[in-house]
């Protein structure tokens, strides 16, 4: 940061920058480093022993952690996997729905959408938990209404079905901000393709699939990594549904989920903070491995699709 | 696009889609609202229906208000979500300042390494976090949690402020500099209010995951007298768990001030987006 050539040294570019950076520095920088180099330690008669790679050998050896770990990993996988196939193309689809023109009320649908969006986890958690509940037979006598009460199974309740469920809870909070961002890429197309495409005889669905879906794939890329970062440290939800021991069984524990339960400890486990660090250096490590991804494949090939 | 190629089944059936998405977006929102005002015997009898005279209750209010410290967390919310508003909003604005108006060496470095924290969620460094806080006997204050979440909202809020930043004319500022304005005046004077509507959309965009954040209240300031709504939501719902007239009650006194702010602020959040700010 030093000054140009010949001038005198510029300190208000120091003060403006210097309360951001420093408490930007301070309170995540350093401890997301702090917490990489936690994970290399261990804590050995009060104090911290450097043991190299010892922490990860026995997160994916030794099987009081691992069958832990690659189940919670499993699980977050697939609740990535849901929202990819769920959320994504639902999103997409209201977008393109909301942004023909001369819609009437959409600015009603997109005010509405969003809502769940807005809310809590832990009001999103408790509400489905109350709905889906079969001591209160909200969603039993809604499936009565179609014909469907035989189909009614206490979701959250079984091992098999729980984190599917979850990740459609999951998925119907956040549908509005894929729906947002496609809208907003949707609108932005310029007036003439849209002109040309017309003139060239495609139109409806065919002019969504043909012109307008690689125009906004850029954003669907977009929205597919903050899914990934998103997905990969989500912790609330779960925690809120079903509690840090992410029952039925672990069903639905995931890594965030895991992290909690290293690092505080549940039960007669005592709370290790060198492992929490380990957990959160594989969080760190899945998510920039998402991220790379993101920016050095997809990015740069999609690039080639924008104005 | 010509009249012409808009049919009117195509749109029955994108108002039929849109209709059938916003019940079930709207559906438990208003079904737990609803339900909060009916007896106990209202809830389970009928609770798809609205409440009617006979079922009409207000006992799960009194409950909460009874039971729970719940003005007392909404107030620490509140100190929280705008004191971290306030320092993002601020420290964001002038990051963005100095890293769109000046030339400098390192300046793009200094940018990128603001945005990292747009993707690596502060979350994975909790355990760093937590000693830092050990250390300064920061733990069971508001003022971690203000730290913590001013970290957190920066990165984004820099990002999209120096986007707008370097719409704002030229002329304008080097008019100021012409008449003597110092650095300081320019910015806080001229370019501030002018970039005010985007502040708007960062202020929507920080608070809604600070408001709602579970994680960092149970970890840093867990204490009766810190809590936040959030927290104590929670708590207060795994306590009830049979009470199912205090939970719906709780649930719609947690939902309702938010979803009021949205409607007020919703075209403002939603410009905000469209406007593509976040790209």
């Amino acid at each position: 940061m030093a000054a140009a050539p010949k001038r005198p040294f510029r300190w208000h570019i120091v003060v403006f920058l210097a309360p951001a950076v420093l408490v930007y520095t301070a309170i995540m920088i350093l401890p997301l480093a702090g917490t990489l180099q936690l994970s290399l330690f261990r804590n050995i008669d009060q104090a911290q022993v450097f043991v190299g790679f010892e922490n990860f050998r026995r997160l994916f050896g030794d099987p009081n952690w691992s069958v832990n770990f690659w189940n919670a990993l499993r699980n977050n996988v697939w609740f990535f996997i849901i929202h990819m196939i769920v959320q994504n193309p639902i999103g997409v689809l209201l977008a393109a729905l909301l942004s023909s023109p001369r819609l009437r009320f959409s600015a009603f649908y997109r005010t509405a959408i969003f809502v769940p969006t807005i809310l809590s986890f832990v009001i999103v958690g408790f509400a489905w938990k109350l709905i889906l509940s079969p001591l209160w037979g909200v969603a039993p006598n809604l499936m009565d209404l179609v014909g469907l009460k035989s189909l009614f199974t206490p979701w959250l309740g079984k091992e098999e079905y729980a984190l599917t469920t979850l990740s459609l809870i999951s998925v119907w909070q956040f549908v509005g901000i894929p729906m947002m961002l496609i809208y907003a890429a949707l609108l932005s197309i310029p007036e003439e393709v849209i002109e040309a495409a017309e003139c060239d005889g495609i139109t409806g669905m065919s002019q969504f699939w043909k012109i307008k879906l690689p125009l906004i794939l850029p954003s669907i890329g977009i929205i597919s990594i903050l899914t990934f970062v998103g997905n990969f440290n989500a912790f609330d939800l779960i925690y809120t549904a079903q509690g840090a021991l992410a029952g039925p069984n672990y069903s639905t524990d995931i890594l965030g989920t895991f992290l909690y339960r290293a690092f505080f400890g549940f039960q007669l486990q005592v709370g290790d903070p060198n492992m929490g660090a380990a957990i959160a250096t594989m969080m760190f490590l899945i998510i920039l491995g998402g991220v790379c991804v993101y920016l050095f494949l997809v990015q740069t090939r999609l690039r080639r699709y924008q104005f | 696009m010509s009249t012409a190629t808009r049919s009117l089944p195509r749109t029955i059936g994108a108002h039929a889609v849109l209709l059938t998405y916003t019940v079930i977006a709207l559906f438990p929102v208003i079904i737990v609202i609803m339900n909060s005002f009916k007896s106990r015997a209202g809830i389970f009898g009928a609770p798809l229906t609205p409440p009617t005279p006979k079922t009409f209750d207000l006992i799960g209010y009194t409950t909460v208000i009874g039971q729970g410290d719940f003005i007392h967390y909404f107030q620490n919310s509140l100190v929280v979500t705008v004191a971290s508003l306030f320092f993002v909003l601020l420290f964001g604005a002038m990051a963005a300042f100095a890293l769109s108006e000046y030339r400098f060496r390192g300046n793009s470095l200094m940018g990128l390494y603001l945005a990292l924290g747009i993707m690596i969620p502060i979350r994975l460094g909790t355990v760093a976090i937590l000693q830092l806080m050990v250390a300064s006997g920061l733990v069971n204050t508001l003022t971690a949690l203000i730290l913590v979440y001013t970290a957190q909202g920066l990165p984004l809020a820099v990002f999209i402020l120096s986007e707008f930043m370097k719409q704002v004319s030229d002329d304008l500022k080097n008019a100021g500099r012409i008449d003597g304005l110092s650095e300081y005046t320019i910015f806080f004077r001229l370019v501030l209010p002018l970039v005010r509507p985007s502040m708007a959309t960062v202020a929507v965009f920080t608070m809604i995951p600070i408001w709602n954040d579970l994680w960092f209240p149970l970890i840093l300031a867990p204490s009766e007298e810190t809590k936040t709504v959030t927290l104590g939501a929670q708590l207060f719902l795994g306590q009830f768990v049979t009470n199912w007239n205090a939970i719906l009650a709780a649930l719609s006194l947690a939902i309702m001030p938010v979803l009021i702010l949205y409607v007020i602020f919703s075209r403002q959040l939603i410009r905000g987006i469209t406007s593509g700010a976040v790209k």
